[in-house]
């Protein structure tokens, strides 16, 4: 690793209103260097990157890159195309690509002039290519992005980038919709362009990733660095410290005897249109006292899945049973009645009713209950109480029980869900995606509700893409692929992975 | 029976085909460039009138008829820039944009018409384009008489389909253009401007619905008449659906409806003795309605059609 200098940002500040996004945040980078990014969710990683990528203006501070004879020159703020020529290029979180248009349209996107009558398609072809070749990054150049995996569109959007002669690549959370496997070959594709003297930022959450692959580690709280470190001197311990700002409690699981099962699936099949959303012939049993974890990747039937038991798809053969029970008409009532609580996948969406108050979120699939409506009227008083109470002990923190439940972070959203689901005794949780996207103060917090609930006898169904959550909550573990399910005994990352990618050891 | 097999293989039959559709066409690749771009434009009713009436009092006013169709164009991309500021950079609803629109430009239209010409009682005429009379192809038989024997502008709504295409297909700018329909990020991340292609859109094809308009002033007829339009706007929409947004299925489409037209008038003829006349005016609509139910379960919707998008909001 050369010690040549590429990127310094200097003293950058953004605000959203009266949030401080980012507050005088200084970074340099080297040629052929990997930099990790690290932070709670909303420390302020993706803002920092996105002033640099020109897709936001800071209200303070510069940029200075280096120009490709190795001169430092000031970058224009706020516009992507001045980025882009300074050879930044960025691969987003979500996808920016066309899905209707081929890789190759992708790729050639914005640099070629708009107004020519003809394109060179091979020249670009033939320049794609060549980037593929050095860089092992290989993706199918004319099939229509819609219909590629996630894996491959990851590499359209870094050949994006590189085609562009990208010499700085900031990459958010590349690893998040990964199999392991692929993970490890993106990180050995980016070693090899590091070799050639590209430099890296990759914003992450997993800390194994982190102290893999990268050289050097920056830490980001509340909008400011609160560190740097070289990755030879860093552990799980140091960087979680930094993180937070100090030591996180190690979630305890003690052991459990499983009591009598609280859901049975039997022979559940589901059809639909699209093979990802669908289930063949599942079968699985979850106890009480005792956490069953669903690996996978996205979009292999764990939809289909959450949806079967929480009552929103009827399945087309096999049948539920809930705390001993048949379920003959699932609807979404029969399930909550049975004793199913749901903390579904997109908290905000289908987790609460954003517009409606935060007390009215808290007792939304209990209405009939006579403690929150007599003769079809509410009691409001009542309802504040509970409210009140649930605020308190779920620690819900807010604006208050009456301001509108979309004003609250996504942390407090899935604490207000917590409330509700545990407050009506549930006897299975179907956990969906539980801690996705919160930081860790919240997220060690759900994990601690969820081994409560566990204690206290019931049943939890917890479907997670996070290997890594699976592995720390759940007793038994199942692999989802293709809509199969698929147990196993083994408690290796290696294995489980292998599992996922649909690979028959 | 026999009658309609004589009315389909008659020259005069497919001729009026395509010149009730050329308005049509006009109409539809207007709408399917917008849309293309992630904005429904239902000013393309108002539009169509507006470049009815421009068109026409242009030409009137002394303009050569190539001029009347410039201004026509002129007038459309403004009604079209007036959409787009609403609907892009303001990301307001474009159902109730392009609605004001249409009230907007259809009122604007009769508004202006009436305080120029107070006192009038028939609507004065222009001379409008002519059958073209090419030598050789308009004497081909058959298709001479339904091809070459039109007038300029059927062969420009021609062309403009060709062009549509080849810009869609062919070049950087269709790809831009087709990109930002489908995802708008995707086309900010690569430095281009998604404001500046999606008004560029809107501007050229709510032009183009104006010349579906000035067509009808100034070679279907010769003067300018409140309510001249009937719907014709409203068809195009559907169409544009009809067709899945493809260019050459549009041509079909537009072609389709204008042929159900020109039969129903001719059937109309023939059998009206037998059948009340309205049944034969709804036949056009009916069928389309049909054709639209079919097709419209396949049609693959550009992914962002009427989501706005917003510059820093990610």
């Amino acid at each position: 690793m050369t010690e040549s200098k590429v990127l310094s940002l200097n003293a950058l500040s953004k605000r959203f209103g009266s949030v401080v996004a980012n507050d005088a945040v200084s970074l340099d980078l080297h040629r052929g260097e990997v930099l990790a990014l690290l932070g709670e969710n909303g420390a302020g990683k993706t803002t920092l990157m996105n002033m640099l990528f020109g897709h936001y203006m800071p209200d303070g501070g510069s940029i200075d890159v280096a120009s490709p004879k190795g001169e430092m020159q000031p970058l224009t703020l706020g516009h992507p195309q001045a980025a882009l020529s300074a050879g930044i290029g960025m691969v987003h979180q979500h996808f920016t690509l066309a899905e209707n248009l081929s890789a190759l349209n992708n790729i050639t996107l914005g640099s070629e002039p708009l107004f020519a009558l003809r394109r060179d398609r091979a020249g670009a072809r033939a320049k794609v290519q060549g980037v593929m070749d050095r860089t092992g990054l290989v993706a199918p150049l004319d099939t229509p992005v819609g219909k590629l995996s996630v894996g491959e569109r990851q590499r359209v959007e870094i050949l994006k980038a590189l085609y562009r002669d990208a010499r700085i690549l900031v990459l958010d959370e590349p690893t998040a919709v990964l199999t392991p496997q692929e993970a490890d070959t993106l990180f050995e594709n980016i070693g090899a362009m590091t070799g050639d003297g590209l430099a890296v930022i990759f914003i992450s959450h997993k800390l194994r990733e982190v102290l893999a692959f990268s050289h050097r580690i920056a830490v980001l709280r509340h909008g400011t660095k609160v560190g740097e470190i070289a990755t030879s001197d860093a552990d799980e311990r140091v960087i979680a410290r930094m993180m937070v700002g100090e030591d996180t409690p190690v979630t305890q699981r003690d052991a459990m005897t499983p009591g009598a099962p609280v859901l049975t699936l039997s022979g559940i099949s589901v059809r639909n249109p699209s093979a990802r959303d669908s289930l063949t012939d599942v079968n699985l049993t979850v106890q009480a006292h005792e956490i069953l974890g669903i690996a996978g990747v996205s979009g292999n039937g764990q939809s289909a899945l959450a949806s079967v038991i929480s009552g929103l798809r009827r399945p087309d053969s096999g049948s539920i049973q809930v705390d001993g029970d048949e379920i003959l008409h699932p609807d979404p009532k029969t399930m909550i009645k049975a004793g199913v609580g749901r903390i579904p996948e997109d908290r905000h969406h289908d987790g609460i009713v954003g517009a409606m108050s935060v007390a009215e979120n808290m007792i939304i699939e209990r209405l009939d209950d006579p403690e929150v409506q007599t003769n079809g009227l509410l009691n409001r008083s009542a309802m504040a109480a509970n409210a009140d109470r649930l605020s308190q002990a779920y620690d819900v923190r807010g604006p208050g029980i009456n301001a509108r439940a979309r004003l609250l972070s996504g942390g407090n959203i899935q604490k207000l869900i917590l409330a509700r689901v545990f407050e009506q005794g549930a006897r299975l949780i179907l956990a969906n995606q539980p801690i996705r996207g919160l930081d860790m103060g919240a997220a060690a917090e759900v994990s601690r509700r969820l081994l409560e609930a566990r204690a206290g006898g019931a049943g939890v169904l917890l479907i997670s893409e996070d290997l890594d959550e699976i592995l720390g909550l759940a007793d038994r573990i199942m692999v989802i692929h293709d809509g199969q399910l698929t147990e196993v005994t083994s408690r290796n990352r290696e294995d489980i992975g292998l599992k996922m990618a649909g690979e028959h050891t | 029976m026999m009658d309609i097999l004589q009315i389909l293989l008659s020259e005069s039959f497919w001729a009026a085909s395509l010149r009730i559709a050329t308005p049509l066409i006009f109409g539809v690749m207007g709408a399917l460039l917008c849309e293309k771009s992630g904005v429904l434009n239902l000013g393309i009713e108002g539009i169509f009138a507006a470049g009815a009436m421009c068109g026409w009092m242009a030409v009137w006013l002394g303009a050569g008829l190539w001029g009347g169709v410039l201004i026509a164009a002129l007038a459309g991309a403004f009604f079209g820039l007036i959409h787009g500021i609403l609907t892009v950079p303001l990301g307001l609803s474009q159902h109730v944009s392009g609605l004001g629109v249409t009230l907007f430009a259809t009122s604007l239209s009769y508004f202006t018409y009436r305080t120029a010409l107070p006192n009038v009682s028939s609507p004065p005429r222009i001379e409008p384009f002519r059958a073209l009379d090419i030598p050789l192809l308009s004497d081909i038989p058959f298709l001479g008489p339904v091809l070459f024997q039109q007038t300029a502008m059927t062969m420009l709504a021609l062309l403009v389909v060709g062009l549509v295409w080849y810009v869609l297909n062919r070049t950087a700018l269709g790809v831009a253009l087709k990109a930002v329909g489908d995802n708008p990020d995707s086309v900010d991340a690569q430095g281009l401007s998604v404001y500046g292609l999606r008004i560029g859109a809107v501007m050229v094809g709510s032009a183009l619905m104006a010349l579906g308009g000035a067509f009808l002033t100034m070679s279907a007829f010769d003067a300018f008449f409140f309510g001249m339009v009937n719907g014709r706007g409203w068809i195009c929409i559907a169409l544009v659906i009809f067709a899945s947004w493809k260019p050459g299925k549009a041509l079909l489409g537009a072609l389709l409806f204008g042929a159900f037209d020109a039969l129903q008038v001719r059937l109309q003829t023939e059998v009206g003795a037998m059948v009340p006349g309205q049944v034969f005016l709804m036949a056009p609509y009916v069928l389309s309605i049909f054709a639209l139910v079919v097709a419209a379960r396949k049609a693959e919707y550009p992914r962002a059609l009427l989501t706005p998008w917003f510059k820093g909001q990610r």
